[in-house]
């Protein structure tokens, strides 16, 4: 492999390039919105934990959370749930159209969010869906499933057949060998899916905002609302923007040794 | 060998259905608006192609859709060999791997809007680390005045922002590729520039693939970061596809032409996806695989 002596200085170089906007906004976030816009400051020197104080105490800002959370929960499992079969059949049978099909899923991951606003608000508008966390973890499904089925076929087409065929052989029904014995089997999988499923719909914005008012309403959405008469909150901004990092680094870090895996498998 | 079975729709049955109500239906409105004039609700006039072509001689587009493919070009010209170089630099196991994967992947959970926001405030000449920085060295940079230091900022801010996609998956190709590899590489006494090439190269073509894919669909959508960093200004130097379509589709409420843009739009990277996934292949067979 590569010399240590050039790979650790160039890594460490680019971690810390990487993490200096990062380590912007934490800084930015225990700073008082004078020190913010008056000076250049590495580190607050007014330390103050008011920020954080407002986004706990304030429902407006705090139930933005709980509403990304749900929605991202609810697509989460949707999308994953739908997934699974699906995945498991293109991996384990040939049948009419099964390549067409898989290049069309793709597709959907292909259209940008902007095509679909309109339509959208009208849809969702029409069977009275609009301002819900069903409608938003609906309209993140587009991006979500395909990717979904996109991996899990790779981890799926890992787990060699003969296991299928014994599970049948000793009288195990389709659905009793799917959960006892083949989703154990692929189980770091479904983590690195559901990972991504997260990433995708927890960071986008576009839709999710056009969807929602006041009920359903997504932190992201929130913090776009945060220009008050004294000029913006810079502050408060940086903190909610710090807490937005949390659950999925959470996340991340329980599924870290299958990360990697998740894409190395998958076909193209 | 996979077994012959068309029960298995039944199986991607649920899969088909969420994505029609969330794709097809949403889909099929766009075509129906983009061949009339809809005048009110209850009043449509059937155009045939009119919008379409309004669409294609719209000189602002062309330069959206220029800015868009220089845009996406550079992104991919950049993270894709940067993506691969990091990757390489990762160490192979430890929990130094652990903390470099999870510090890595950071930039990616942070909501896109949050990212223009840090980057509003980080690229500022008098508060913010990176402007300050840049002007210090005795360099003018201006990202909220200057066409060409806003348009470098928003490359900057994807580079920052997706790169850690490619390190992970070149990371896990590379993770993927069997020791034995290796150790017949250094019998033979190759280069390490040679272990790359004939190694370790073709063996990522298929995460590489995955990465140029879903980077370059990701580029070209590109909507939120541009717009909280600059708002697609100073003048239009970074007003890209996808919000040139939402200052028309919902600022303007051009419905019809609007429509037209979407659908050109989709298949413009419905063909580039198609033409780089075609060319990848091709270049992957000519390697010792």
């Amino acid at each position: 492999m590569m010399n240590k002596r050039i790979t650790a200085p160039l890594l460490a170089l680019y971690l810390l390039l990487s993490l200096l906007p990062i380590y912007w906004m934490i800084n930015m976030s225990l700073k008082t919105n004078e020190e913010i816009v008056s000076t250049l400051s590495m580190w607050p020197h007014d330390l103050t934990l008011d920020n954080f104080r407002t986004i706990f105490t304030d429902p407006s800002w705090y139930s933005g959370y709980i509403n990304s959370i749900i929605y991202v929960g609810i697509n989460m499992v949707l999308s994953v749930g739908i997934a699974l079969p699906a995945a498991y059949a293109f991996s384990r049978y040939t049948f009419v159209g099964d390549k067409h099909l898989f290049f069309w899923l793709l597709t959907n991951r292909m259209t940008p969010p902007a095509v679909f606003l309109l339509p959208f608000f009208q849809l969702y508008s029409t069977v009275g869906l609009m301002d819900t966390h069903l409608a938003v973890a609906l309209a993140h499904m587009v991006f979500n499933v395909p990717l979904a089925v996109w991996i899990l076929e790779g981890f799926m087409s890992g787990v060699p057949k003969e296991i299928d065929e014994t599970a049948y052989i000793d009288g195990y029904s389709f659905p009793r060998f799917f959960i006892r014995i083949f989703l154990p089997m692929i189980k770091s999988g479904v983590g690195v899916t559901l990972f991504f499923c997260f990433m995708f719909s927890w960071v986008e914005l576009l839709l999710a905002r056009t969807l929602t008012s006041v009920n359903a309403k997504p932190i992201a959405a929130t913090m776009t609302r945060t220009v008050s008469a004294a000029g913006m909150d810079w502050g408060v901004l940086a903190a909610a923007g710090v807490l937005t990092i949390v659950p999925g680094a959470l996340v991340i870090w329980f599924v870290r040794h299958y990360i990697a895996k998740g894409f190395a498998m998958g076909r193209v | 060998m996979k077994t012959q079975n068309n029960r298995a729709w039944f199986l991607i049955l649920p899969v088909i259905v969420a994505v029609a109500f969330s794709a097809i239906l949403p889909l099929m409105t766009i075509v129906n608006y983009s061949v009339q004039d809809i005048l009110s609700p209850t009043q449509k006039v059937f155009v045939g192609t009119e919008w379409f072509q309004t669409v294609m001689r719209d000189t602002e587009l062309h330069g959206a859709l220029y800015r868009q493919l220089l845009f996406s070009l550079s992104v991919l010209a950049i993270q894709i060999p940067l993506g691969i170089l990091i990757a390489l630099c990762m160490p192979a196991d430890g929990w130094r791997a652990s903390l470099a994967l999870v510090l890595i992947a950071l930039p990616l959970l942070i909501p896109w809007n949050v990212v223009g926001t840090i980057w509003q405030i980080f690229g500022r000449g008098d508060i913010g680390l990176l402007g300050y920085s840049i002007n210090a060295l005795g360099i003018g940079y201006n990202y909220t005045g200057d066409p060409f230091d806003a348009w470098a900022t928003v490359l900057v801010m994807d580079i920052w922002h997706w790169t850690p996609l490619v390190v992970l998956l070149c990371y896990a190709g590379l993770r993927a590729i069997p020791d034995a590899y290796y150790q017949a590489a250094r019998i033979d006494g190759a280069s390490r520039w040679a272990v790359f090439r004939f190694i370790q190269l073709p063996k990522l073509r298929n995460v590489l693939m995955i990465a140029v894919l879903l980077r370059f669909m990701d580029s070209f959508m590109i909507y939120t970061e541009p717009f909280v960093l600059t708002g697609g200004g100073p003048g239009n130097a970074t007003t890209f596809l996808s919000q040139y379509l939402t200052q028309k589709a919902v600022g303007q409420f051009d419905l019809g032409p609007a429509a037209a843009f979407s659908l050109i739009y989709f298949l413009i990277i419905l063909l580039f996806c198609f033409l780089l996934y075609n060319w990848m292949q091709r270049v992957g067979t000519g390697d010792s695989k």
